[in-house]
């Protein structure tokens, strides 16, 4: 029984990765017959990002069942402390893929502490409370990265918050963080292989989270936390662990986001709360607490609106009505009785019955 | 003086924030959700106020008065609709994320109904400013308008709830729904009242709010909005004089801090407040601490 349980969650792991891999190839087969359009071209790296968001994000809000709408902070995060080493380390380390490994786990890094740091008081509230703090932090984050200089000179770096002049720097110094520019001239270093290795990456690390007696926790604690308290799991160690963890595959896809573009800088579309929303409906679209539909829905919705460009006017709206219906027809008690009442599986089944006899 | 008019710019900004808090605190106290659409119903309500004035040329009075109206029934069509038949779902984030959702799908109405440019709104008072102290300090009209209206509309809701037989019905529905029902109260029905005069109390914060900054987009509910569930949280969610107390300290400190810190991270000083109230009095200044029971 135990065994044949492992094998199906193993089988399901591999379709899962299988997905990712084939896409891979066939895009990669397909860019190089020369027919794959440049808006395609320019959509495979963002289509990595947003399904490794997406992923990272239904950790929190499927499996620990919190919902954050700060998860954009995160990434802000990442994409900022990335592209700063990056900045920093042009000529200390020219080769670039180990410039850009390192990048990346400075941006996992940085994003971690964040995820602490915010987890700690966060994760004592719960619910609607919970939902509105993360939404206040990520929204803090992209303020302060707004108002945010950093200059580099011989005497090492400086910081401010007001303007470039009060750096004090030296004449050989350079500012790297210019406050609501952003860092502009980061070497674009991000590829769509990389991606889907970041991609991959963070599929295995969610994926055997969740499987593992760690996964069962959070889970149990999702499900009903005074009893996870009674059977003696420790509730903040879990939250904490959940919520770290997907704040640091939120930084990943930043670093992966500042290194596809040539200029960064922190507004509400790429890093605010509508992104954070955003990446909600990837969630909600492929199933709250499905990490593989997260990831379809993610890459769906953002090739779709592209190729269908007249409807872009109203693709936001198409979405706003759609994250509605899905809540209603997936959430409602009504809705799920009647499903039951008349789900093709059941009408099917008596229909087979019927044969028998 | 530099201090005193910021005080009482504060305060009128904040009561701005309490009339718009009172709506969350009244739909979190009876329904038990956090309405994340509010902030744009104040929008839609300034935008319906502004094409009145606009394009069918209609007065000040009856054009609010319209814009009330359509928020009123905008808000019980909301709650029919989207909240309903959510009530009672297993997970709590589901009526959560229909609510972002309703904000979205507000926002994006407008956006193609109204258009992404930002609209000036004209001023809906027209009387002389107040001038003390030989000039130093010179209060707007507006400014009092606001305060006033706010001060009227506050004690016009104690009475509501205390003396009518709805606003009992409302008391009891927030204490415990299902006695509520077992006793005869009509609970669908008193939620939707309390949507009802939320959304009517958003129409009029719209109308405050953007003569008082009078630049109009689809998006200048959300954060107003977001600030007032910040207010609300702060005054204790669920409390009438606490909304009004929350807003009117979010108000101030909001311009203090845009006027002494910093005007870019003022909404970051806000949230910063919402923070710390949570985690050091989670249950705000007048709220109850409600044990959980297993």
């Amino acid at each position: 029984m135990e065994k044949k349980r492992w094998n199906k969650t193993a089988k399901n792991n591999a379709v899962t990765y299988g997905i990712v891999i084939v896409f891979w190839i066939v895009m990669t087969l397909w860019r190089q017959s020369g027919n794959l359009s440049s808006l395609l071209q320019g959509l495979l790296v963002p289509v990595c990002i947003y399904a490794i968001m997406a992923v990272s994000l239904n950790l929190t809000v499927g499996i620990l069942g919190e919902l954050s709408l700060g998860h954009a902070g995160f990434m802000c995060v990442g994409a900022f402390a990335s592209a700063f080493f990056t900045q920093c380390m042009t000529e200390a380390i020219p080769f670039v893929p180990l410039r850009f490994a390192l990048a990346i786990i400075v941006a996992a890094l940085f994003a971690a502490v964040f995820g602490v740091i915010i987890g700690i008081p966060v994760l004592r509230l719960q619910g609607d409370y919970l939902a509105i703090v993360t939404l206040a932090f990520g929204e803090i984050i992209k303020n302060f990265v707004n108002i945010l200089y950093i200059g580099r000179d011989s005497r090492g770096l400086h910081f401010s918050i007001r303007d470039t002049l009060s750096l004090g720097l030296e004449e050989d110094g350079v500012v790297i963080i210019k406050g609501p520019q952003g860092i502009t001239g980061t070497s674009r270093d991000a590829t769509f292989t990389i991606g889907i290795i970041l991609l991959l990456i963070t599929l295995f690390i969610v994926l055997r989270l969740i499987q593992s007696r760690d996964g069962r926790a959070i889970k149990a604690i999702r499900d009903n936390q005074i009893a996870a308290e009674s059977v003696g799991i420790n509730i903040t160690k879990y939250k904490l662990m959940a919520f770290t963890i997907s704040a640091a595959l939120a930084g990943v896809a930043g670093a992966l986001y500042s290194h596809n573009l040539s200029s960064l800088t922190a507004t509400s579309q790429n890093f605010g709360y509508n992104m954070s929303i955003m990446i909600l409906v990837y969630v909600v679209l492929g199933g709250i607490g499905s990490i593989r539909g997260s990831m379809i829905a993610a890459a769906i919705l953002t090739v779709l609106p592209e190729l269908l460009r007249g409807l872009s006017d109203y693709r936001m709206l198409i979405y706003a009505i759609i994250l509605i219906v899905a809540m209603l027809l997936n959430w409602a008690p009504a809705a799920l009785a009647f499903r039951e009442k008349y789900s093709l599986k059941r009408l099917l089944g008596k229909n087979k019955a019927k044969g028998v006899e | 003086m530099s201090f005193l008019s910021y005080l009482i710019n504060g305060i009128s900004l904040g009561s701005v924030y309490a009339i718009i808090a009172l709506g969350y605190t009244m739909v979190y106290g009876i329904a038990k959700m956090l309405n994340f659409a509010h902030g744009d119903v104040i929008m839609i309500g300034a935008y319906v106020t502004l094409t009145a004035m606009t394009s069918l040329m209609a007065p000040t009075i009856p054009a609010i008065l319209l814009a009330i109206v359509v928020c009123t029934v905008l808000g019980v069509v909301i709650e029919r609709v989207a909240y309903r038949p959510l009530r009672n779902a297993t997970s709590p984030l589901a009526v959560l994320i229909t609510a972002i959702g309703v904000s979205y799908l507000l926002q994006n109405i407008a956006l193609l109904v109204f258009g992404a440019n930002t609209k000036s709104f004209p001023s809906v008072v027209q009387l002389p400013a107040l001038s003390l102290a030989g000039g130093n300090l010179v209060i707007s009209s507006l400014t009092l308008v606001t305060i006033l209206a706010c001060i009227v509309i506050m004690i016009g809701l104690t009475l509501f709830i205390k003396k009518t037989k709805a606003g009992q019905a409302m008391l009891a529905v927030s204490e415990d729904r299902g006695a509520a029902q077992l006793m005869g109260i009509n609970v669908n029905g008193t939620i939707a009242l309390t949507f009802a005069i939320g959304s009517g109390l958003a129409a009029i914060a719209g109308v405050l709010l953007c003569s008082a900054y009078p630049s109009l987009t689809p998006y200048t509910g959300s954060m107003p909005g977001i600030k007032a569930f910040v207010a609300a949280v702060f005054g204790g969610i669920g409390s009438i004089p606490g909304a009004m107390i929350g807003g009117i300290l979010l108000g101030v400190i909001e311009i203090f801090g845009r006027a002494y810190i910093s005007s870019q991270m003022a909404d970051a000083i806000v949230f910063a407040v919402l923070i710390v109230v949570l985690l050091v009095k989670p249950a705000g200044l007048l709220g109850k601490k409600i044990q959980e029971k297993v």
